[in-house]
């Protein structure tokens, strides 16, 4: 026990690091710039209508200070980090004056609603199929799902996503193409808006499962044709134990651990899928508000999606990498 | 190397459909350098004729022929994946060989590093450098940053048989005959690690080309040099869709998903002929 102790801090050493690391890639690359970051952004922002002169001031202010650009180096350095840590990206200038934390609760449940199920989904549809390809070599279905996955796995989200689009927006409308809900809905554990939140997330959790789904096929099918030569199998098999017994307790379980740790890793991969589903879509999670958050050039915003998405992602996979020693007893976790 | 690709086309039809995908578009990319008109000048053609015998893929509201313009756009969307995947593989090749050859401290630290790259969102990252470059944001200069942020999940793969290569008895002969670290790590690990490297350039090159025509299509590149991406961002602030100007969208979508799929089989192939299990499977010897 004391082992998985040490596995543990080790790894949450790992996680703090990766994080560090992380926010760190944000604050070089915003100080990495030639241009003067807070004139642009306000001028991005006053350039629309009228904003009141003092309401520009504590723009300017807020921007300065989250830009960390008074004081010595190290001084921009330590504020930077300690506004971070607390979760202050300051106000958002598009929405001026909510706070970017709000905007960011806000549009958290869409992307997290939509990505675990999305994700699951495909987890579970994709190593069951691809189990079943790699241990059933001769079957024809199978075998015409193992190309259809091939030729769908290396597209991009985008191309996906638009095809959907045209399909099912213009060629035979039956889905809501954009928007988590009925416009005229009030937000609520209602039947209604259940359903209209259900039906809108139909088409951006089909792209995301139509291209996910291709890899977790083709790894769990490879992984799989190679278990079912190791000499364990094939005495089950000699041994005469039912084949779907041999598929469910021996071959499926053992392959299955890699994909755990897959699991894990693609959750970074889905992210930067779900951003451009959700733009495409016009889904009201995190995506939508990063790329309309670029458009409007609010700085605030842009660092605090991107911070979030980091945080939430080492998470995912400090998650998974403790759990994973639980699960397979061959991992030595000293 | 001529018995390898001779092995490959006999045996695998996926190879055979990847040389044939990626050798269309390669083809067609290479058509550019003999193409009509220049590919920033607009209105050189009547604009939103749809294809005919002579604009094969029609023209765009932008009054670009669709055909030339497509060529141009591959050539700088698959010159820049390979762009990419060499810088990044030098990357990789430096770092993994390196922390699986010396290990102890010095692989630690590597890995932390390559680990913290693995696991970070790589696309809210661009996002974030296209927002502070701005219009200093270059074709090369994304290129550059690409590679920068694609090395680590190929340099852990590198590194896992450079720590093989390591205890096997040659190294040690090297060791005791006087190489230094960089002649081992040149002269005697490099080659076996060079099939990995030519099957994860394919690999590298789909996913940076798939970033790429992501950030072209959200407008968050240099949007002038036309690449795929670009073409479908120009298409969608014309409203291509809407306006029924379907073949302004269609030929580059078609063009791009080749490319995918060809470089994508091709690194299937490879890797497969990598693995000698699933070799012996395929050519009907023992195992399988």
């Amino acid at each position: 026990m004391s082992g998985y102790l040490a596995y543990v801090g080790k790894r949450l050493g790992q996680f703090v690091l990766v994080v560090f690391v992380g926010i760190n890639l944000a604050y070089v690359i915003t100080h990495a710039t030639p241009i003067d970051p807070v004139e642009q952004s306000i001028s991005a922002v006053t350039s629309f209508g009228n904003t009141a002169p003092e309401a520009i001031a504590e723009m300017r202010k807020s921007l300065r200070e989250l830009y960390g650009l008074e004081g010595s180096g190290w001084e921009q350095y330590s504020r930077f980090w300690s506004r971070i840590l607390v979760g202050d990206f300051g106000p958002s200038l598009s929405a001026f004056p909510t706070p970017v934390g709000t905007l960011i609760a806000r549009a958290m449940p869409w992307t997290i609603g939509l990505l675990v199920t999305a994700t699951v989904i495909t987890w579970a549809l994709g190593n069951l199929l691809g189990g079943l390809a790699g241990y059933y070599q001769k079957n024809r279905v199978l075998k015409a799902m193992g190309v259809v996955a091939m030729t769908l796995h290396p597209i991009p989200y985008y191309i996906v996503a638009l095809l959907l689009l045209i399909i099912f927006g213009f060629v035979w409308p039956i889905l809501p193409i954009s928007g988590g809900s009925q416009m005229n809905l009030a937000q609520g554990w209602t039947l209604d808006y259940v359903a209209s939140v259900l039906t809108h997330s139909i088409l951006p959790a089909l792209s995301l499962i139509m291209i996910g789904l291709g890899s977790w096929f083709l790894g769990m099918r490879s992984l799989v044709s190679n278990v079912v030569t190791e000499d364990y199998v094939v005495y089950a098999e000699l041994a005469g134990v039912d084949r779907s017994r041999i598929l469910g307790s021996y071959v499926m379980r053992n392959a299955l651990l890699p994909q755990v740790t897959g699991l894990a890793m693609s959750l970074g991969g889905i992210f930067n899928g779900a951003i451009i589903t959700e733009k495409v879509f016009g889904y009201p999670g995190l995506g939508t508000l990063l790329v309309d958050a670029v458009y409007a050039g609010d700085y605030g915003l842009v660092l605090g999606v991107t911070t979030v998405s980091i945080l939430g992602v080492s998470v995912g996979v400090l998650v998974i990498d403790l759990v994973y020693p639980l699960l397979d007893p061959r991992v030595q976790v000293s | 190397m001529g018995a390898v690709l001779r092995d490959l086309l006999r045996y695998n039809i996926e190879f055979r459909i990847g040389v044939l995908l990626t050798g269309i578009v390669v083809a067609l990319s290479a058509l550019s350098f003999v193409s009509p008109y220049s590919p920033i000048d607009t209105y050189v053609v009547a604009p939103d004729v749809p294809p005919n015998a002579t604009n094969w893929f029609g023209t765009n509201s932008r009054g670009q022929d669709v055909f030339w313009q497509l060529t141009f756009a591959l050539r700088n969307t698959l010159l820049f994946g390979f762009t990419v995947a060499i810088l990044s593989r030098i990357l990789s090749l430096v770092i993994g060989l390196l922390a699986g050859y010396k290990g102890g401290l010095a692989d630690r630290v590597l890995m932390s590093v390559n680990d913290s790259f693995i696991v970070i969102p790589l696309f809210p990252v661009l996002v974030l450098f296209y927002f502070v470059l701005r219009d200093t944001m270059s074709w090369g200069l994304l290129a550059l940053i690409m590679a920068c942020l694609g090395w680590s999940y190929d340099a852990r793969l590198i590194r896992s048989v450079a720590m093989s290569l390591k205890g096997r008895e040659f190294t040690q002969t090297s060791i005791f005959s006087g190489m230094s670290t960089r002649e081992i790590l040149v002269g005697e690990h490099l080659p076996y690690v060079m099939p990995i490297v030519f099957s994860t350039t394919m690999n590298n090159m789909n996913w940076s080309i798939g970033l790429e025509v992501t950030l072209s299509v959200l407008g968050f590149t240099d949007i002038e040099t036309p690449t795929i991406g670009g073409m479908i961002y120009w298409a969608n602030q014309h409203t291509a869709m809407v306006a029924g100007i379907w073949w302004w969208f269609a030929f580059p979508v078609v063009a791009i998903v080749m490319a995918f799929v060809g470089l994508f089989l091709l690194a299937v192939s490879m890797n497969e002929y990598i693995d000698p299990r699933s070799r012996l499977a395929r050519v009907g010897g023992g195992g399988g």
